[in-house]
């Protein structure tokens, strides 16, 4: 019988939850690296047992970790991330020239083909590349480098590379994006690339349609239409139709449009979901009634979603890695809070329910779906 | 026999305990007991210094004989207790955070 795995990045450990494909009972292994922070952790599409995990602390800087068990064990691989020759200075928060320095990984990516082979966004941003296994990792400096870089700045938490999708059509064509730069794209397999932010507006930087700047939250993408991508904007939803050559907002009914996460439906490509987010600064649910809302048109008209899920007195926050789905029939949807807990419903979202409640508070979650 | 005493999380990702144990040949200095150290439990590259760098993590500090070694030039001799094994070399996380 087929399974659920979901692998959940804390501030203090990586938790691994698993389920039949009933998704009714769960055990729940961890804290794996109690007390580090666990940025992300993610499997292979090729091989489910290969994980790799982002462990990271102020104290003593950043792990790479392997397990080729399916999380059973783990093994430390190779750390070292250094910035092709001279990385030069991008925008401090005032605007004046800051220094690249190297912080810690945000988001692992497995290559869709080999188990070795893995994509790393890290702060400050950059993006790596191993290819064997995490024993070496080499920046792919045509990113940093290709002119846009000294215009980039930090968000609050960081300028941090925090998504990257791989076209399962064309392995060459790579999404990434920064906060706060916005949206890049490669079609040669990461030797050059452009900004992809035609359409966005953020009342917030100087020239609200710059070509960079943007404080992208979050791309999301469904396997099957790979040149259709959804966006959560630091303000705003979007949409496009062309790999990114343009944007639409399609934040329609939302009762906020910002937030941090958006994810894909496994089986209707049309079917998003995101957590409207009160903000500026607040960052906790409108009204404290944490509700995901789900769009089956692609966007512009939105539903509250909020069977099982608290509805009053609740001011966590869902960080831009936390939310995954499976591709179990019907489609599960998995996200993780600041205030610990991991919900998940079964059914698309219609109804929901707590896997765990007093975990650390949530970084990530990486929903994976076992043979 | 030098004496080097790490932090706990360090022990765990190296998957040792207690005090570790080692000798040294040539000048006992800060670089020469990391280096020892790193070539011992790779696992440990690059979670005292930095890599790139080669500078101390900020949070970490370097003490033996009840002083503060942690400003010293990574290449000046350490006490003639510490070369000796009569006291032992720590590092020392910061018990700051979260």
């Amino acid at each position: 019988m087929s399974g659920v795995r979901i692998l959940v990045g804390t501030r203090k450990g990586a938790f691994i939850l698993t389920s039949d494909g009933n998704r009714r009972k769960w055990d729940i292994s961890g804290p794996h690296f109690g007390g580090w922070e666990l940025y992300h952790v993610k499997g292979s599409p090729v091989d489910p047992n290969r994980l790799y995990a982002s462990q990271s602390s102020g104290w003593f800087g950043q792990l790479i970790q392997r397990s080729d068990d399916g999380g059973k064990t783990w093994n430390p691989v190779g750390n070292k991330f250094a910035y092709d020759g001279v990385p030069g200075t991008h925008q401090w928060y005032d605007g004046t020239p800051h220094p690249w320095e190297f912080k810690r990984v945000w988001h692992l990516e497995p290559s869709l083909t080999d188990p070795d082979t893995v994509y790393a966004g890290v702060e400050d941003a950059a993006i790596f590349k191993t290819t064997d296994g995490g024993q070496n990792w080499e920046e792919m400096s045509g990113l940093r480098g290709h002119g846009t870089g000294s215009r980039w700045a930090p968000g609050a938490g960081g300028m941090c590379l925090h998504t990257i999708l791989i076209d399962p059509s064309d392995h060459e064509k790579i999404y990434i994006a920064i906060s706060a730069a916005g949206a890049f794209r490669t079609l040669d397999g990461g030797k050059t690339w452009q900004p992809i932010n035609k359409g966005l507006n953020s009342l917030h930087i100087p020239d609200p349609t710059a070509e960079v700047g943007h404080c992208v939250h979050r791309i999301a993408m469904h396997p099957s239409r790979p040149d259709v991508l959804f966006m959560q904007k630091h303000w705003d939803v979007m949409r496009s139709d062309n790999g990114g050559d343009s944007w639409t907002e399609v934040s329609g009914n939302l009762p906020t449009d910002f937030g941090f996460v958006i994810d894909v439906h496994a089986h209707e490509p049309e079917t998003i979901y995101v957590v409207p987010i009160k903000s500026d600064s607040e960052h906790y649910p409108p009204d404290g009634r944490l509700r995901v809302y789900r769009s089956r048109s692609g966007g512009n008209e939105w539903e509250a979603l909020g069977k099982g899920l608290p509805e009053r007195d609740c001011y966590v926050n869902v960080l831009r890695e936390a939310m995954s789905v499976d591709s179990l029939d019907s489609c599960g949807i998995y996200f993780g809070t600041t205030g610990g807990q991991v919900y998940a419903s079964a059914d698309a979202g219609d109804n929901w329910a707590p896997i765990v409640r007093d975990l650390p508070a949530v970084v990530s979650v990486e929903a994976q779906t076992l043979p | 026999m030098i004496r080097v005493i790490i932090p706990e999380h360090l022990r765990t990702l190296a998957r040792t305990g207690g005090e570790l144990q080692f000798e040294i040949n040539g000048p006992v200095t800060h670089c020469a007991i990391l280096d020892a150290l790193e070539s011992r439990y790779p696992m440990l590259r690059g979670t005292i210094r930095d890599q790139v760098t080669g500078q101390r993590r900020a949070f970490l500090r370097f003490f033996a004989c009840e002083q503060d070694l942690s400003h010293e030039p990574i290449d000046t001799p350490l006490p003639a207790a510490v070369a000796s094994g009569a006291e032992p070399y720590f590092i020392v996380g910061a018990i700051a955070g979260g």
